[in-house]
Parts: structure tokens; sequence; C-alpha cells
């Protein structure tokens, strides 16, 4: 009866202004305000942030949020072991992995004979820096729908890293910039540079040192790495270099000491030409860490999930798939999630 | 393919010009024959494909998707190449073999027009993103990758280390995919033999007038003559061989056999193509329109419209290049030369006496002929330069035509506009003043600022009549519309558009909030310019 169990459902999960609230268990997960208690799936700024009284997430996930945000981020934490199920208030959440960034999880939440899973942000290509993804059967699957179009299909990482080297070996006299995402999408992209046999140092922007470093002691290794400060090196000195910095880093006065950079970008949404363009990037790497359009449907259908909600992203194709498909679908509007730049 | 494709991508994206000779000359070193000769001959706009109509591309893509998330991609990408070689469903069975770009361009050479669009689904089934990308690119024409063939042609003499003139020398006499070219620059074969004869000699070319700068310069340095609203052509007729080239050297001896007949001498001009019977009568830039983009001319329309050349400069006479000489002096030889010429096939644009620029201004703007789009300024001491040096060549054009218009029909737009309705068609009244109604006369979709598109989406939304598909139609009457005025260059006839007339290169150039829409312009007012 699936009207009943959707009654259910939304009994059991449902969208408040603070982000998704489960009643009878009394928790939020990854609210967009302070709450009594959260349940953080991953570390990225708009799903974790600071100043909840409680915070229950992966034990990672609590690491990045304390190098982000500092120690006292929440009054009182908990560590999640994947695959570990903790009562809440006769709810029962579980965490497992997300696939997205290092210490990503969805959260299972079953009562009453109910699962539904929410699965944050989330990703099926191999990633050599996170654990991989698990599907899990359940009734209702939230899924994210950031590229939830059928034009994203990402190709696999490795080439795209490949016309990365190539272009580095064309253009022996410039430096290449690579604009990732601080958590996550920078360390990727460093970690399939060493597999790809890159031996060089490679340059990083301040920002991303401290999550690298983490990333490091998680036993991601990713070889030598350097600042890319001018103290480090004349204009000279970075030619032929790698350099890897936030997005944001690359308009600001940060990057004008590197010689004719070419500027990459890795980001899903670099399948797109005109945006590759409008926003002046010479190199689109598209490299993501959610998941295409094949890998969003082959997910859903591998739940099992009779109802599915769609959230943050373009939810109207992957309410419409899930309509041609027979599955039962709707938006959920939960606000306060932007576009990753990843 | 691949490579191709990947090649297409980086050029897109690079800005520099040294970067994208980096590229093509990698992509030359790392391709074998026959591709990299085809991919040169793609870059150079030289590649003839039986084209697919966007329709069909689109109709191919909806047989295999659901119609709705198609629409969904195509609003968010903009681009309708993009969405196709995005969401082209793979294959149940992937490809065993990615075609490579020869086999990609013969098998469209060959296929028929009726079997093309099954050709092409084939071809798009075993590519991947990229390639399909650069396959559906081909075919529906135009790469758009901000390569010019000049800068393909020195990609080539970096690749083999040879001057840039030798490759443009020899360029007409050889075909592709351009095996003994490719040879000669890695070093395998002689230099090809310069087997053609009357080659193209590139084209010189003028910069627009703009705000100041005539003030800075002194009108007795330079001579000015009307620009004639036809096709920039060189005639050029050398040991025996006689060849008509467009301004970008394509070769259209073929379309006008009555001018080569005339040419009869040993010689290479600069002129204007135009057509009319001399020296009573020059026709238009529509009546020269019958003659162009045609395969085959008939003996009627030859005779209608006979074509001929206003001669601007001459290159060389017999075999002295005349090209360093300076401008009055290869004036003079033109105007000599001339006149042994077929005075049916072969004028001399007059040259303008004129003392200072207000002068010469008044005379353009009340040119003594309708096929005058403007002055031409050219230094006397000037020598015939391949390009567009900026300094000794100026064009001055007439300024634009205006006409108030209606709007009638409004469509979304695509990419950054796909939320507003911004490609608009206009009409004019037509018909008893007092039971007129509007007939549209074009369409535009620029000229506005983007306050002035939010403008109009906004009267678009609260003004809809009708809606069907992507379009509106708008409350368009004697009491209410929107008055635009629209500017445009020039107007031909159409036997496609019921009005009888079409534009060229419409925009909208003012907002008319002001104006009553009875008080737009009438047909008659456009027809009138037609002649
Ligand atoms: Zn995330
Ligand atoms: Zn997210």
């Amino acid at each position: 009866m699936p009207i009943l169990q959707g009654m259910r459902a939304r009994d059991l999960l449902r969208p408040r202004p603070e982000g998704l609230y489960c009643p009878p268990g009394d928790f939020f997960i990854d609210p967009v305000r302070p709450v009594e208690r959260a349940l953080i799936t991953h570390g990225h700024s708009d799903h974790a942030r600071s100043g909840h009284a409680s915070v229950l997430a992966t034990q990672q996930t609590l690491d990045i949020m304390a190098i982000r945000y500092g120690d006292g981020f929440a009054g009182a934490t908990q560590a999640a072991t994947l695959g570990e199920t903790i009562d809440l208030n006769g709810v029962k959440a579980t965490f497992h992995p997300a696939g997205h960034v290092l210490g990503s999880a969805q959260i299972s939440v079953e009562h009453n004979g109910v699962r539904i899973v929410a699965s944050g942000d989330y990703k099926r290509q191999p990633d050599p820096t996170c654990v991989p993804f698990e599907p899990v059967k359940c009734d209702v699957f939230i899924t994210e729908a950031t590229f939830g179009l059928p034009v994203f299909r990402h190709p696999p990482d490795r080439e795209e890293m490949g016309r990365l080297l190539k272009s580095v070996a064309q253009f022996p006299e410039r430096s290449h910039l690579i604009g990732a995402y601080a958590l996550g999408k920078a360390q990727r992209v460093i970690r399939l540079l060493r597999d790809l046999g890159y031996a060089e140092p490679i340059y990083i922007h301040g920002a991303l040192a401290r999550l690298s470093e983490y990333y490091e002691s998680q036993g991601v290794a990713l070889g030598l790495l350097e600042p890319a400060t001018v103290e480090s090196g004349s204009k000279r000195d970075f030619a032929g270099a790698v350099v890897v910095g936030t997005p944001s880093a690359f308009v600001d006065r940060w990057a004008r000491r590197f010689p004719d950079p070419v500027a990459c970008y890795a980001s899903g949404w670099m399948r797109i030409r005109q945006r590759a363009k409008q926003i002046g990037v010479e190199l689109p790497l598209i490299i993501s860490d959610h998941s295409d359009w094949d890998e969003l449907t082959d997910t859903i259908v591998e739940t099992g999930a009779a109802e599915v909600w769609v959230t943050h992203g373009r939810e109207e194709a992957l309410v419409r798939w899930c309509e041609l498909n027979g599955i039962a679908a709707r938006p959920l509007h939960l606000v306060g999630y932007e576009d990753e730049g990843d | 393919m691949n490579r191709f494709a990947e090649l297409l991508d980086r050029l897109v994206l690079t800005p520099s010009r040294n970067g994208k000779l980096t590229l093509i000359t990698d992509y030359f070193r790392s391709v074998e024959d026959p591709d990299r000769g085809y991919a040169l001959q793609a870059i150079t706009g030289d590649l003839a494909i039986a084209a697919v109509k966007p329709a069909m591309l689109r109709a191919l893509v909806v047989e295999r998707m659901d119609p709705v998330l198609f629409g969904y991609s195509y609003d968010y990408v903009g681009d309708l190449a993009e969405t196709v070689s995005l969401v082209w469903p793979e294959p149940e069975q992937s490809a065993n073999h990615v075609p490579t770009l020869g086999e990609v361009v013969e098998k469209l050479q060959s296929a028929s027009r009726s079997d093309g669009p099954g050709v092409l689904a084939g071809l798009l089934d075993n590519a991947g993103i990229s390639a399909r990308f650069a396959i559906i690119k081909l075919v529906t024409g135009g790469l758009r990758i901000g390569v010019s063939a000049r800068l393909a042609k020195q990609a080539l003499a970096d690749f083999g280390k040879v001057d840039v003139a030798e490759i443009e020398e020899l360029w007409h006499g050889l075909a592709p995919p351009y095996a003994t070219l490719f040879a000669w620059l890695e070093g395998k074969a002689p230099k090809p033999k310069q087997s053609a004869k009357a080659l193209f000699r590139p084209v010189m070319l003028s910069h627009p007038v703009e705000d100041n700068d005539l003030a800075k310069l002194e009108p007795a340095d330079y001579v000015a003559e009307w620009k004639w609203d036809g096709i920039r052509v060189q005639a050029v007729s050398l040991g025996g061989v006689r060849r008509l080239y467009s301004r970008t050297g394509d070769d259209i001896s073929g379309a006008f056999p009555d001018l080569v007949d005339a040419m009869d001498f040993d010689a290479a001009l600069d002129g204007e193509l135009l057509v009319g019977t001399l020296p009573q009568w020059t026709g238009t830039f529509s009546d020269l329109q019958q003659r162009l983009n045609r395969k085959a001319v008939s003996a009627k329309i030859r005779e209608r419209f006979p074509a001929f050349v206003r001669c601007y400069d001459v290159m060389q006479i017999e075999s002295e290049d005349l090209r360093q000489l300076p401008f009055v002096e290869r004036r003079l030889r033109l105007e000599d030369f001339v006149g042994l010429l077929e005075p049916s096939r072969f004028d001399l644009s007059p040259t303008i006496p004129f003392s200072s620029w207000e002068e010469l201004e008044a005379l353009r703007k009340a040119p003594p002929h309708p096929i005058i789009e403007g002055v031409m300024i050219k230094r006397r001491d000037s020598a015939y330069v391949a390009g567009r040096p900026k300094g000794p060549w100026f064009k001055w054009k007439r300024d634009p035509h205006t006409v108030d218009a209606v709007l009638m029909y409004a469509q979304r737009g695509h990419g950054k506009r796909s939320s507003y309705y911004s490609d608009y068609t206009f009409g004019v009244w037509s018909g008893p003043p007092e039971a007129g109604e509007l007939v549209p006369v074009g369409k535009a979709y620029f000229g506005f600022t983007d306050e002035e598109l939010k403008q109009i989406d906004k009267y678009v939304r609260d003004n809809t009549v009708e809606r069907f598909g992507p379009v509106r139609s708008v409350r368009a009457d004697a009491t209410h519309g929107l008055v635009l005025e629209v500017a445009f260059e020039g107007l031909n006839r159409s036997t496609r558009h019921k009005s009888g007339v079409a534009m060229r290169f419409p925009r909208i150039s003012r907002l008319r909030w002001d104006k009553p829409a009875h008080e737009a312009d009438r047909l008659e007012t456009l027809t009138a310019m037609l002649d």
C-alpha cells in the first residue's frame, strides 16, 4: 500500500526549515540551523554546520568539522561506525558509506518497519580517497540531484587527469592551475596524479594544507606537497608546475604569481562547454564527487525503493524519470544547500 | 575521431594564438594521414558534407529518449549539437571500434540525402560524447572554434618550419587530405610542385571608421571611392587559367560562366561582383542573390542578371606583381587596364573627389546610387597588404535603415536566456488603413540591453494571446501593441515570406513605448526601399 506507507514515511522524516527532521527520534539530518541533535552525512559546509548541541557523525566527519570550525564546533559529539546501528528514542539509525568524500555516509533511519535512506551527497565512480558507496535496500530513498539531468555524464576520472598530464607536457613553459573544492576534490585530484605516475612536487594553496594533511594521516598518500607561495619560488620556478587551489583563489591576486597559467577546473559542471567558457576555464576536467545521471538512476533502481524523494539540484528531471519508470517520486524542498562547486 | 574531438574541445577554450598553434601542430605531429588532412580541411572550412538540418537531429534523438527529458536538457544546455552529443543513449553493445575521422568523413560524404540521418545515427552510436559533438558539428556546418584558415596555415608552417607564405602560395594547388603537403613538411618528400595556376592572392581588408579616427587623418593623404553592396571578389586569369575567387579564397568560377568567359586577360583584379547591364543598370543585392549559392544557373537567370565586376584594384598584370606599389600608382595602371576589357563585364569603381571629411560625410549620406553602402577611404601611398592592417584602408558605412514595427511573437531564448522571451518577430501594417493587418517582416534577438530584455519579457508575459510550445503570440492591434524600432542593413526580395521582403542583419535599436501601434510603419515603406 504505497500511499499508507508514504504517509508513514512522512511521519518518520519530514522537511522543516532547519532541515530534514525525524519526529519519533527527535533529530535532524544535515540541519542548516543550530539544533539540539544533528546527524551529519559529511563535512561539506552546506551539510555540516557548527553550533549544534550534539552531533552524531563518522569519526572522520567529526575530525573534518573540527579542522574547519575548531574544537568547539558542537556541544557534544558521538562517532558513528559504518554499518553499526544506533538506537535514538526507538529509531534505528545506521551510517553506510556514500563514496562522496572522506568520512561521507548515507544515513538509514528505520522505525515501525519503514526504512528511509538519506544518502546525503554520493557517487558511484571509484575514488581512491574514500570508501565506496554501498547500496542499501529501503522503502524511501532520498537522493541528491546536483547533476540530475541526462546531459551530465561524468567520464572516468583517470581519462580526465590524462588530458591534464598531456597538457602539462604540451605547455612546459606554463603552469597548470587546477581549481578544486578544498575538501575531497583537491585530494582526489592530487591522488589521481600520483596514481598516474606524476612524481613532481605539487603546489597547493594554503586553504588545502590542513585537510590534505588530515587525508595523509588517514592513509591517503598524496606525495610531496609544497605551498604555492611566492617565497617558495619565483615566477620562473612555477613554469611546468601543477598547482591546486580552491576555485575562489583563482580570481584573487594569489593567482597572479604564476607564469601564463592554464586555468583548469575539476568539476562536474565542466561537462557544459558554455559553463567552462563563461568562467574562463581553458582546460575543463570533468571530475565530480556527485553522481551523474546514470549513477543516480542506477542507484535508485538498486535500492529497490518504492518511493524517491529528490533534493538539492535539478529535481524535475529525476522526478520525471521516476514517473516513467513507475517509481513514486517527489521533490523535497529543502533550503540552504547550494550548488557545491564539485 | 577522439583525437580530433579533443583538439576541437581544446581549441574552443584556448584564447591565445600561440596556445592554439601549439595544439594544432602537436595534433599534426601525432596523427597520421589521412585523418590530419581531413582535420585541416575541416578547420579551414573546406570540408563539405551533406548537411543534416537541426530538425532532423532533434527527430533522431527524440526517437531514442523521452521528449520531456530531452526538453529539460536542451533548455539547460542551450546548444542543440551539444545537448544531443550528451544525451544520445549509448547502445547496449558498446562499440568495439570508434570510427576514425577519415572513416566518418568518407561515410558521410558518400551517404545519399535519404540515408544521411541513418548513417549519422550509426556513427553517433559508435562514438563517445566528445566525438559525437565533433561529428554533429561537422554535419551541421560551422565548427566555430575560433581558428581562421590563416592560423591553420601558420600551424602548418610551424609544423614544417617553413615560411607561411610558402604554404599560401601552394595552397590552391593542393587537394585534401593533403598527403603530399604533410610529407614535405615532415621532410619525407620534396616540396609539392605548384601545379595550379591563377592562384588566389590573400585579400586586403579595411577597418570601420570609428568615432575619432578621421579627425586625426589628413584628407589630402587619402582617396575615396564608393563601397558597393555586392560581394568582394578576385578575378584571376593567368597562364591560360581563369578563376573567380570569393574574399576568402573559395573558387566560385562555376556559378559565373558568363563572367569567366569574358576574362580574356592576363592579370589579377580585385573588385565587387554585381549584376546588371552596363553602363545603364546595376542590380540590387537581392538581384545578385539570384546568382549566388546555386550549383547551376539557368540561361534565363544569366540573361536577366548578367554578372560583372566593378574593379577596385589590380594586384598583378602579366608577370608583374604590383602589390608593393602605392595605391595611386596601382590605380593608374588599373584605369588603363580596365579600359581594354569587355565593357559589359568590367568597369571601374569611380573615385570621389573631396577636400574635407565633412564634404565626404555629406556624400556618404546621400549616395548617388541605391547599391552603395558607404565609402572606402584608402591611403594614397598604401601597398596592397594581405589581411586587415590598421591605418591604410577604412570603410565608412552608410547609417543603417530603421523602421518602426510592432511586436507580434516572442520565443524563449537558449542558454543564459532560457528563462526569457528574447527572440522577437515583428510586423508592419499592410492593407487599407482602416482595416489594416500586421504582416511579419523579420525576427531579431539582439540590440537591446539586459534591462530592456526584462521589460520586454514582462510585456510578453502580460500580453500573451496564445501559446504554442516556446512561442507566445502577443496582443498587437491598432489600439494595443509594443512598437520596436528595428535597424537593418538592407532589404532583399523574398518569396519565402508573406511580406515579400527579408531584412539583412535586423536588430532592435529602440523600444518605442511612447508610440501607438497604429503609427508603426507600413509595408509600402519597405517595398519602396527595394527599388
Ligand atoms: Zn558534499
Ligand atoms: Zn551537498
